[in-house]
């Protein structure tokens, strides 16, 4: 009982005791919450800076990995373009020495052909020289032709010259003009002379009118008629002559025969000819057509079947459907055989 | 009838009137004659074909010409000729009366001195321009003309080539409708015929009509007139000659192949010979077909040096007197000697350098021979590396020819030591020193290149001096 109280008594200061406590506690209690929250804050730092400390060095350690591996890998694919370009290039290079080597053999061989084109300079040069003389020799030709054709003319102007001036001809009495006493010879005109015939007053020389331009012809039209007419104003014959035109007609009348007098006397004979000829002409086939009877000569004759029966019923296929032939067989003689041959054996 | 040149002028005033009623007389004898007389007053001068147009004669002319003879005809198609043959202004007035139709109508008549007279005046029509040629066309003539071509007179012929060359002359078009008429084979055929001046007009009419493309002259080419044409070259008449090598020259100045063509039938040869033979303007044709062969190509011009093209050429530069007959030669030797060094030195051989060069400080000559030879000379020694033909022109020749003289020497002498000894012993080095040059330009570099060639106391020695 005392103790309690003891206790009672206390009680009051308890309370009081309580408050005080919990109120001394109280105020330590702030600090010390901020000093634990100081200190536990400090320590979880240093917790997580550790942390952090201790994954910076494994990610160091992983980055530095990482982009060694990245930078082999680009200074790999560096080494690979520069050996690929450094093959490229010497690939080119070969093939420029190979196509220099051929574009020069080409263009000597073929397009700038040094040898060709010497040969052809060449052959241009005969095939001149051909040409001129072959050109030289046309236009001698036709020189010759032309002074060939001046000396004709020349020629026939003298002809004429001489069958006009035929009376100048030298007499047995009178020596003519070209033939004077005093020369050695006669003159060459003289000897014209003495050729020629005397030139008729009818025939004059046919001059060719060779008028190119129509407009510049200044004689009267003359219209081209296809016989030359007779002379104007000649005088008729004296006496009972007929008119000379009609004479002329007459006697140089073509011959019209009838058709009687212009066919030959053997004119039948011959048209008969003339008919077996075409015949035998237009005939193709020259043998006569023969029946191929040698044809049927060598063919065997084939008997029908009425024919090649008996007239009665057969038994084929009634009677008996194989055929048996007794003669044929051979068993019975087999016997007869093996008998004669083992004779034949002793 | 007859009327000389005073009489007309006399009768001027009344002589249309007077004739006129002529026309339409009753007697046919008296109609042909008075058109025969306005013919002939046509044909001499252009007033009095004016004066026959202007008195309306023309229509009544190409009425009545369809019903007359042939005598009329004729005479009805020489006044249309006479009047036509003027002036493209008197040409078109016979195109607006209907003369054309009454034309055609007329070659196709029988009688070949009508057809004459009728082609001979649409011929003179379609002379003038290219309208007129194709109103003269489009009237039909061309399938008529190339019919006439084929009749046996000669007269018909010529005058029939001489129209299809005037309509062919003009443009590419009226050749063609020439060529599709089936013309080139007949006039092929024509060029073997003796008669001279119908090889004339059948090698112009071949000619106008090649010149106007590569597909006609081709057309012309394979109607094989190749080797046959080079006959004509060594005909005796001049014109022949000249027509010749002008059928030549249109086909050889449009491809390399064509004049290779040429080459290998050895037109070359005959050209040259042709230009040897010939005086005057007849040569020109010849000298302008070389030069077209050596443009194309340097094997061309190398063939046209082989055939002994240099000569005459040079020959017809130092003779003749006209200017642009030399003009033409000067311009065919630049095109021969442009290529290489080789062609150059063929044509500096000849001689011929001093020629130009004299020709182009010539006041006399006309400006276009002064442009050729300038730039044939220009051409020639740009590639010439031969320098006995060089040296004389150091003498003479005015700057811009000069710088490239010495250009060439420049190029030369640095390795040629005989070429240096010879060029001091004729006095090239001397001459060379005394060229003044503005420092840095061009013709310093060339001289000092050349001063480089030779130790120092040559040079100066010949400074001082």
């Amino acid at each position: 009982m005392a103790t309690l109280a003891r206790l009672r008594a206390r009680l009051p200061a308890l309370r009081e005791e309580c408050f005080r406590r919990n109120g001394a506690v109280d105020e330590y209690r702030k600090k010390e919450y901020k000093a634990a929250v100081k200190i536990q804050s400090w320590f979880r730092g240093c917790r997580v800076r550790a942390y952090i400390r201790y994954l910076n060095s494994v990610i160091i350690i992983i980055q530095k990995w990482w982009r060694g591996y990245q930078g082999r890998r680009y200074f790999r694919k560096m080494v690979e373009t520069a050996y690929f370009i450094m093959k490229m290039n010497f690939y080119n290079e070969m093939a420029v020495r190979i196509q220099k080597r051929w574009r020069g053999y080409y263009v000597r061989k073929y397009t700038h052909n040094y040898y060709a084109l010497k040969k052809y300079l060449e052959a241009i040069s005969v095939n001149n020289e051909i040409v001129r003389k072959e050109l030289n020799e046309y236009a001698e030709m036709r020189e010759k032709e032309k002074k060939k054709k001046d000396l004709e003319k020349k020629e026939k102007e003298k002809d004429h010259q001489a069958r006009k001036m035929h009376y100048l001809l030298s007499t047995e009495q009178i020596a003519g003009v070209y033939n004077s006493p005093f020369r050695k010879s006669p003159d060459p005109m003289e000897l014209l002379l003495r050729k020629s015939k005397p030139l008729s007053h009818r025939q004059q020389p046919a001059k060719n009118h060779l008028i190119c331009d129509w407009s510049n012809c200044t004689r009267s039209l003359t219209f081209p008629t296809a016989q030359p007419l007779p002379p104007i104003g000649r005088q008729k014959p004296q006496g009972p002559f007929r008119d000379t035109a009609e004479v002329l007609q007459q006697r140089y009348k073509p011959l019209e025969p009838t058709l009687r007098v212009a066919a030959s006397i053997n004119s039948l004979e011959k048209a008969r000819e003339e008919i077996k000829r075409e015949e035998w002409r237009n005939c193709v086939h020259d043998n006569e057509f023969l029946p191929f009877s040698s044809y049927h000569k060598k063919e065997k004759y084939d008997p029908s079947i009425h024919r090649s029966g008996r007239y009665d019923q057969e038994t084929y296929g009634i009677k008996h459907f194989r055929e048996v032939q007794p003669k044929k067989w051979i068993a019975d003689k087999l016997l007869e055989w093996s008998g004669m041959w083992n004779t034949s054996q002793i | 009838m007859t009327l000389s040149g005073d009489a007309c002028f006399l009768l001027r005033p009344g002589v249309m009137a007077l004739l006129r009623p002529l026309l339409l007389d009753v007697v046919p004898t008296i109609q042909q004659t008075a058109a025969l007389a306005l013919g002939r007053l046509a044909n001499y001068n252009d007033d009095l074909a004016e004066a026959v147009v202007k008195g309306d004669i023309l229509p009544q002319l190409v009425c009545s010409l369809s019903e007359q003879n042939r005598f009329y005809k004729k005479a009805a198609a020489f006044v249309l000729r006479a009047v036509g043959k003027h002036s493209p202004q008197l040409a078109q007035a016979i195109v607006q009366c209907g003369g054309l139709e009454t034309l055609v109508i007329c070659l196709e008549d029988f009688d070949p001195g009508v057809k004459e007279a009728a082609a001979w005046a649409l011929g003179y029509i379609a002379r003038h321009n290219s309208e007129l040629s194709q109103a003269v066309v489009d009237a039909g003539a061309v399938p008529l003309l190339v019919l006439c071509i084929q009749e046996p007179e000669i007269a018909l012929k010529r005058i029939a080539a001489s129209t299809l060359s005037d309509i062919s002359k003009h443009s590419p078009e009226l050749a063609q409708t020439v060529v599709d008429a089936g013309a080139i084979a007949h006039l092929a055929q024509m060029i073997l015929n003796p008669d001279a001046k119908l090889k004339r007009q059948v090698l112009s009419a071949l000619s106008q009509i090649a010149k106007h493309s590569v597909d006609l002259a081709e057309l012309v080419v394979e109607a094989e007139i190749f080797p046959v044409v080079l006959t004509c070259l060594k005909d005796s008449d001049e014109y022949v000659k000249k027509n010749g090598a002008t059928l030549i020259r249109e086909i050889a100045k449009h491809t390399p192949e064509l004049s290779q063509l040429i080459v290998n039938a050895g037109g070359v040869a005959a050209v040259i010979d042709c230009i040897g033979s010939c005086r005057g303007t007849v040569r020109l044709p010849g000298i302008m077909m070389l030069g077209y062969v050596a443009a194309h190509s340097e094997n061309l011009s190398m063939a046209v040096i082989i055939s002994k093209g240099i000569p005459p050429l040079c020959t017809c530069l130092m003779e003749e007197n006209e200017d642009h007959i030399k003009a033409a030669a000067a311009w065919a030797l630049g095109q021969v000697g442009r290529h290489t060094p080789e062609h150059a030195r063929a044509v500096a051989v000849a001689n011929v350098l001093p020629t130009l060069l004299s020709m182009y400080m010539d006041t006399h000559s006309s400006e276009d021979l002064q442009v050729k030879t300038k730039k044939a000379l220009k051409n020639i020694l740009q590639k010439c590396t031969y320098l006995p033909a060089l040296e004389p022109l150091l003498h003479d020749a005015p700057p811009n020819i000069l710088k490239h003289i010495v250009g060439q020497f420049s190029k030369v002498l640095p390795h040629d030591s005989k070429a240096r000894r010879l060029f001091v012993t004729t006095g090239g080095l001397k001459k060379v020193q005394e060229i003044k040059a503005e420092p840095g330009s061009l013709l310093q570099e060339y001289i000092n290149t050349i001063n480089n060639c030779y130790p120092e106391e040559i040079v100066r020695g010949l400074i001082t001096r």
